[in-house]
């Protein structure tokens, strides 16, 4: 079986380099960066930290070069979602290709170039710290399942989820998989905006004066996932009072926070913008996601 | 009320605009914070250029007990710094008419818990920029509004004190009710304080852009009628537009920038730059303790409340 990661950053190379250890998977990644390119073609894609790990994977910064395969996985920051399917849709005539991306809304654009479309929601997470070597920061599970306008078939769902599992990378195929993605979109829409616009780390967002307004921001959230008929897999409540303790990750500054201190475009549409649209489509209306949304917008441009 | 002795108490860029014009025709007294700028006050005067351009002489201190008699007290501090200020004024001055010019709401009955001085309330509109502890420059001509606080002063003493303001080189107007016109203020101030100090924007041309659906100004405009229903809930009529305001100063602020001025940063925006504390609570939580006494929904400003408690504190 032959799988393209498509973006080789820190969670494209999470699922490339475990899934380059398998004997019945030929892995091919597609990444911009020249020296990952060249990095991982000539010594393999290294991980280290939570898992050490080198996998083989033939990567390439050409598009062209891609050959046909049965599976991709979309790992681009959302912003660059539609041109990199743009320039890679060739390999998938015959395939199915998934998002692993945060937020919603790029499967709809994943879907303007590919025909069949699988939704994933993915918990692990890294960081690039040299060309061809990735930092495992934190492991965790995969949820993937149909797009429902335009879906994959089960059997391929189920193919991807049993290579990433038998890779390291627990996948869990299911027939409705926006439970989970919306429960991590709730949860990452409230932390990450907010720690943006205040500096706070993911721990002193949970707390006064910003804790009511992150569950609030919530709250909109819960509402517009409740209008599109989808019941969340957990509570993103939960997970934000989990993710805020101590020894978890407490310190950690949510990546939108990154972004603005690093004078980078953000993921905002996708997030809080996201929710804003799908309410609108349905008839809910959620105006403090409107506002994070225009105030992150407002930051970009500073 | 004849006014012959003026102090004006906080020497910041405001105090020392009304300080160093009305040196020029009544005796002012200047209470600073730091006793090296009454110092240099007192040695140099007070240099006063851009919109006027003179030097002016005032007696300056830092202590509070070494304030003489005077018939009108301009209290100029920051509100973060006025429960001090009227504290050093507390039982003292029985003659003597107070005036604040904070922003934001509730400064008067901050400074009537220390004494019962009749109050004019007033808004500046008026800017400048601070060179050094003895030389301000005075940027934005603008007026100073004022009246009778609570039936403490009379319509007759604002319209003397609107004369003094203009009689020394500054705008100024007496009203028989300022609230209209504090409301409008509050609500402009909440909003645009609130926006550039999450956003690090200055007060510039995306704050009344609407065009996008994801526009700045869109925000901007939702506050503001945020800001509305509650000035409606408490029986206020606004006296002026807070979204006119906005796009009037938006504009100015093109047409300074053509002429090579930088664009106006809002002081919040300064504060949470410095890493100092905001006048947040007296201004955006002014309205929405507001919001809440006259039982009206404020979701936005309470927002954008925590959103700037917590970035003074990140």
């Amino acid at each position: 079986m032959r799988i393209a990661v498509i973006g080789c950053g820190a969670v494209g190379s999470l699922f490339a380099a475990n899934l380059g250890t398998l004997d019945d998977v030929e892995v091919w990644a597609y990444d911009p960066w020249q020296e990952h390119v060249d990095a991982i073609n000539a010594n393999g894609l290294r991980l280290s930290g939570a898992g050490d790990v080198v996998g083989r994977v033939h990567a390439t910064a050409d598009p062209g070069e891609l050959p046909p395969c049965e599976l991709g996985v979309v790992a681009t920051k959302s912003q660059h979602t539609s041109a990199a399917m743009a320039d890679t849709a060739h390999a998938f005539e015959q395939g199915s290709v998934c998002s692993v991306q945060n937020g919603a809304g790029n499967e709809e654009l994943v879907a303007e170039h590919v025909r069949q479309v699988i939704r994933g929601t993915t918990f692990p997470a890294g960081r690039v710290i040299e060309p061809g070597h990735v930092r495992w920061d934190t492991k965790g599970d995969t949820h993937i399942g149909p797009f429902e306008p335009s879906p994959a078939p089960m059997d391929a769902v189920e193919a991807l989820a049993d290579a990433c599992t038998r890779a390291g990378m627990p996948t869990h195929a299911l027939a409705d998989a926006r439970g989970a993605q919306w429960r991590k979109l709730i949860f990452n829409a409230a932390s990450n905006a907010i720690a943006a616009l205040t500096g706070r780390t993911h721990g002193r967002v949970a707390e006064a004066p910003t804790r009511e307004l992150a569950w609030a921001v919530m709250a909109e959230g819960r509402a517009v996932a409740e209008a599109q008929g989808i019941t969340l897999d957990m509570s993103p409540e939960e997970l934000f009072d989990h993710a805020a303790r101590k020894d978890v990750a407490y310190g950690h500054k949510p990546s939108m926070l990154q972004d603005v201190e690093a004078g980078r475009e953000t993921e905002i549409d996708f997030l809080n913008g996201a929710i804003v649209a799908f309410g609108e489509r349905y008839g809910v209306d959620a105006p403090l996601n409107r506002a994070l949304t225009e105030l992150v917008k407002g930051k970009e441009t500073a | 009320m004849a006014v012959e002795r003026v102090c004006v108490i906080g020497a910041g860029v405001i105090g020392s605009l009304y300080a160093g014009h009305l040196a020029r025709n009544v005796e002012v007294s200047v209470l600073t914070r730091r006793a090296e700028h009454a110092d240099a006050l007192n040695a140099d005067g007070l240099r006063i250029s851009g919109k006027s351009d003179f030097t002016a002489r005032v007696r300056a201190t830092a202590e509070p007990g070494e304030i003489e008699d005077f018939d009108l007290g301009i209290v100029a501090t920051k509100a973060t710094q006025l429960e001090e200020a009227a504290g050093a004024l507390a039982g003292r001055f029985p003659a003597a008419t107070l005036m604040t010019i904070q922003n934001g709401l509730g400064a008067e009955e901050l400074v009537r818990n220390h004494g019962d001085w009749p109050l004019f309330s007033a808004v500046t509109f008026m800017s400048g920029v601070r060179h050094d502890d003895t030389h301000v420059e005075y940027e934005l001509d603008t007026e100073t509004w004022l009246g009778p606080f609570a039936g403490t002063a009379t319509f007759e003493q604002a319209q003397e004190v609107e004369a003094l303001l203009i009689d020394a080189g500054l705008h100024a107007r007496a009203f028989l009710d300022l609230r209209p016109a504090q409301w409008s203020k509050l609500i402009f101030n909440a909003t645009v304080n609130s926006v550039s100090a999450l956003t690090d924007l200055p007060h510039v041309s995306a704050f009344a852009a609407r065009d996008g659906e994801t526009d700045l100004g869109n925000l901007v405009h939702d506050l503001m009628d945020e800001g509305k229903s509650v000035a409606a809930a408490a029986g206020v009529p606004l006296h002026e537009d807070p979204w006119l305001m906005n796009v009037q100063a938006v504009r100015r602020g093109e047409t300074l920038a053509a002429e090579g001025h930088y664009a106006h940063v809002p002081s919040m925006l300064e504060d949470v730059r410095a890493g100092r504390p905001t006048e947040i609570d007296f201004i955006t939580g002014a309205l929405v303790r507001e919001a809440s006494r006259h039982g009206v929904p404020a979701p936005l400003h309470t927002a954008m409340y925590r959103l700037v408690r917590a970035r003074e504190t990140a």
